[in-house]
C-alpha cells in the first residue's frame, strides 16, 4: 500500500517489532491482523509468538531455527501483500450487549455531567460507534477498543478503584474496554456487559482477537440478567 | 499415580514447565523458569524431557513428604537440601521413597533452585502449559495461578530408581557466590531516542537489584537515564526487554512482563543472562554490555552446542 511506511527494527535477540505508523487507526488495526495471519502461514514453524498493538506487531521466534534476516524477509513480503480492498473486510464484528445504567455505571452520570450531555446521549454516543480491537494486554483478556467519540472521552479516575467488578465497560480518554475480569482499574464505568471477555475454559477463549471490530448494544436490566449478568 | 505432600510451602514455590507460548494474543505472558539453565539441568538430571514440569523455589523453605519411589534433583541456588535430616548434594539425582521427607533451607548464594522429579510433576496444563503465573491467577497445581500451599499434593509417577543416578561435573555447576552478573544486551526497540552520552552513561555503571523485583520484572537503582522522549504507544515487550521510565531507573522486564507496554526500552538482556539476574539477590551489582544481534545468535547456539556435549557423571554405588 503506498500510503503506508513501515519499519522494522530489533526488539532483542529473537524478536523483531514492526511498527506500522506512529498513531493507532482503523486501517492499521486491520493491517496488523493482516500481517499476523500471513506470518503465520508463511513462518509459522519458526514462530515462537506474536504480540499484535496498537500500530506494532512483535514477532518473536526461534534463533535457533532462523534468523532475522529471514524473518524480516517474511515480514516485508506479508507487507507487500496487503491490500485496501483485503483492509476493508478484515475483523469480525462482534456485538456486546451492555446494560447501562446508574447501578451498573456508577461513573455514567458524573460522565455525562463532566460532558455536558445527558445520560441517554452519552449512551447512545456509546453505542454508535463501531470499535477496532487495538490490542489485547494489562490482564488476560483485556481488549482496548478505539476510538471514543471526543464528546464522551474522559480521563481515568484520579484514584483507581480496589475492585472494578468482572464486565464492567468502561471508558478512559478516547479507548472503552470491557473489563474480563475483576480487578484494580481506573477507568469510567458506564455498565455492565453479560458476556465473558475472557473464559480459560472456553476456545476461542475470548470473543474477539485484535483487528476486530465492536459494537456495544443497549439492553435492559431483565435482558441483562437472562444473559446470566450478575449485579 | 503416586505423590509429594507439601509440608511446608516455603517463601514461593511455583510448578514451572518451560513457559506458555502462543498466548500473548489474548494477553498471557510467558512464565515459565527465571533461571532457564538451572531448570535444564534439574530435568535432565531425573532424564526428564526438557519441558517437563518442575518447582520453581524463591529463597526457599520448601519441605515436602514423598509417598512415592522415584528420584528428584534440585539445581541452582545453594539452599541446604536434606532428605530424612541428612545433608545431600544439589545438582545430582537422590533416590526417595514413601515416608521420607525432603527439605529446602534458606539460599546461601542464589535465589532460585528447581526441584524436578523423575517423569516431571503430573499437572494439569492450561494454555498449553504447567506455568505458574500468580499475577494473571494462570497455571499452577489447579490452573488458578496460586504458589503452592501447606498439604497440597503434587501428583507424579512411581518410577524405576534402580539404575545409577547422575550428577553434574563439578566444573559445570554455576557459581553465585559473587552476588554480581554483567549482562549481554541486544540494543533495540526506541534505542535511538538514547543519546550516544545516554547509551555510554549506561554501559558504565553500576546498578544495584531493589527490593522491589520480582517475577515480572527487576527494578535496578544507578544512573538516571534519559531517553528524548516520555513514552510511546503500548507495544509487544520480549523478555529481556530493558525499560526506562520517568525517573530515569531501568527495568529488565522477566518472565512474569506485561506482554504490552508504554515505556521507552533500550534493548533486551541475552536469554542466557536472565538466569543469572534473576540468582542475584537484593544489592547484587548489575552491569551491561552490548553485543550485537548475530554475536546473540552465535552465543546462544554455542550454548546449545556445549549443554549438549556434556555428559553427566554417573553416580558411584
Amino acid at each position: 500500500m503506498s500510503d503506508l511506511n513501515p519499519s522494522i527494527s530489533i526488539a532483542g535477540e529473537n524478536s523483531l517489532i514492526l511498527y506500522f505508523g506512529d498513531r493507532p487507526s482503523d486501517a492499521i488495526a486491520s493491517q496488523v491482523a493482516q500481517v499476523v495471519e500471513q506470518l503465520r502461514l508463511s513462518i509459522g514453524e519458526v514462530l515462537i509468538d506474536l504480540v499484535p498493538s496498537y500500530a506494532s506487531l512483535l514477532v518473536i521466534y526461534n534463533p535457533l531455527q532462523s534468523d532475522h534476516h529471514r524473518v524480516r524477509a517474511a515480514m516485508r513480503s506479508a507487507l507487500d501483500g496487503l491490500t485496501v480492498s483485503r483492509a476493508q473486510q478484515q475483523g469480525s464484528l462482534v456485538i456486546l450487549p451492555v446494560y447501562y445504567s446508574a447501578e451498573s455505571g456508577p461513573d455514567l452520570r458524573g460522565l455525562a455531567d463532566g460532558a455536558g450531555l445527558s445520560v441517554d446521549e452519552v449512551i447512545a454516543i456509546h453505542q454508535q460507534a463501531e470499535y477496532r480491537v487495538y490490542a489485547i494486554g494489562f490482564a488476560p483478556g483485556f481488549a482496548y477498543l478505539g476510538e471514543v467519540d471526543e464528546r464522551i472521552a474522559a480521563p481515568r479516575l484520579a484514584t483507581p478503584r480496589q475492585k472494578v467488578p468482572r464486565g464492567s465497560v468502561a471508558i478512559a480518554d478516547r479507548q472503552t474496554a470491557v473489563y474480563p475480569a475483576q480487578s484494580p482499574g481506573g477507568w469510567n464505568l458506564i455498565g455492565l456487559c453479560p458476556q465473558r471477555m475472557f473464559d480459560p475454559n472456553l476456545t476461542p477463549s475470548m470473543p474477539v482477537q485484535v483487528g476486530d471490530r465492536v459494537r456495544f448494544d443497549a439492553i435492559d436490566k431483565q435482558a441483562f440478567l437472562a444473559l446470566g449478568g450478575e449485579l | 499415580m503416586s505423590d509429594l505432600k507439601i509440608i511446608q510451602p516455603g517463601i514461593l514455590s511455583l510448578p514451572q514447565d518451560s513457559g506458555r507460548f502462543g498466548a500473548h494474543g489474548i494477553g498471557l505472558t510467558t512464565g515459565g523458569p527465571l533461571d532457564r539453565s538451572a531448570f535444564y539441568w534439574a530435568n535432565r538430571l531425573c532424564g526428564n524431557r526438557q519441558q517437563a514440569t518442575a518447582i520453581e523455589v524463591t529463597i526457599g523453605g520448601l519441605v515436602l513428604q514423598s509417598n512415592a519411589t522415584t528420584r528428584l534433583a534440585v539445581t541452582g541456588a545453594k539452599m541446604p537440601l536434606s532428605i530424612n535430616k541428612q545433608p545431600v548434594s544439589l545438582w545430582q539425582t537422590h533416590n526417595i521413597y514413601p515416608g521420607d521427607r525432603i527439605e529446602l533451607g534458606f539460599a546461601e548464594a542464589g535465589s532460585r533452585a528447581y526441584l524436578a522429579l523423575a517423569g516431571g510433576f503430573k499437572i494439569e496444563p492450561i494454555f498449553n502449559s504447567t506455568s505458574t503465573v500468580p499475577r494473571e491467577a494462570i497455571g499452577g497445581l489447579n490452573q488458578d495461578g496460586a504458589p503452592l500451599q501447606a498439604n497440597q499434593v503434587l501428583p507424579c509417577d512411581d518410577t524405576d530408581n534402580t539404575k545409577l543416578g547422575y550428577s553434574l561435573p563439578e566444573n559445570q555447576r554455576p557459581d553465585y557466590s559473587h552476588n554480581s552478573v554483567l549482562l549481554r544486551v541486544v540494543l533495540g526497540y526506541q534505542q535511538a531516542a538514547f543519546s550516544r552520552i545516554q547509551k555510554q552513561l549506561f554501559f558504565s555503571s553500576d546498578y544495584a537489584v531493589t527490593d522491589s523485583s520480582d517475577r515480572m520484572g527487576y527494578r535496578l537503582k544507578g544512573a538516571d537515564i534519559r531517553p528524548s522522549i516520555d513514552g510511546i504507544l503500548s507495544e509487544g515487550i520480549c523478555l529481556g526487554a530493558i525499560q526506562v521510565p520517568a525517573d530515569g531507573q531501568p527495568i529488565v522486564l522477566m518472565n512474569d512482563r506485561q506482554t504490552i507496554g508504554g515505556y521507552p526500552k533500550l534493548g533486551s538482556v541475552l536469554s542466557l543472562d536472565i538466569g543469572k539476574l534473576a540468582q542475584l539477590m537484593p544489592g547484587g551489582n548489575v552491569r551491561f554490555s552490548a553485543i550485537s544481534v548475530e554475536q546473540a545468535h552465535n552465543l546462544l547456539a554455542l550454548d546449545e552446542y556445549r549443554i549438549n556435549h556434556i555428559e553427566l557423571e554417573r553416580l558411584a554405588l
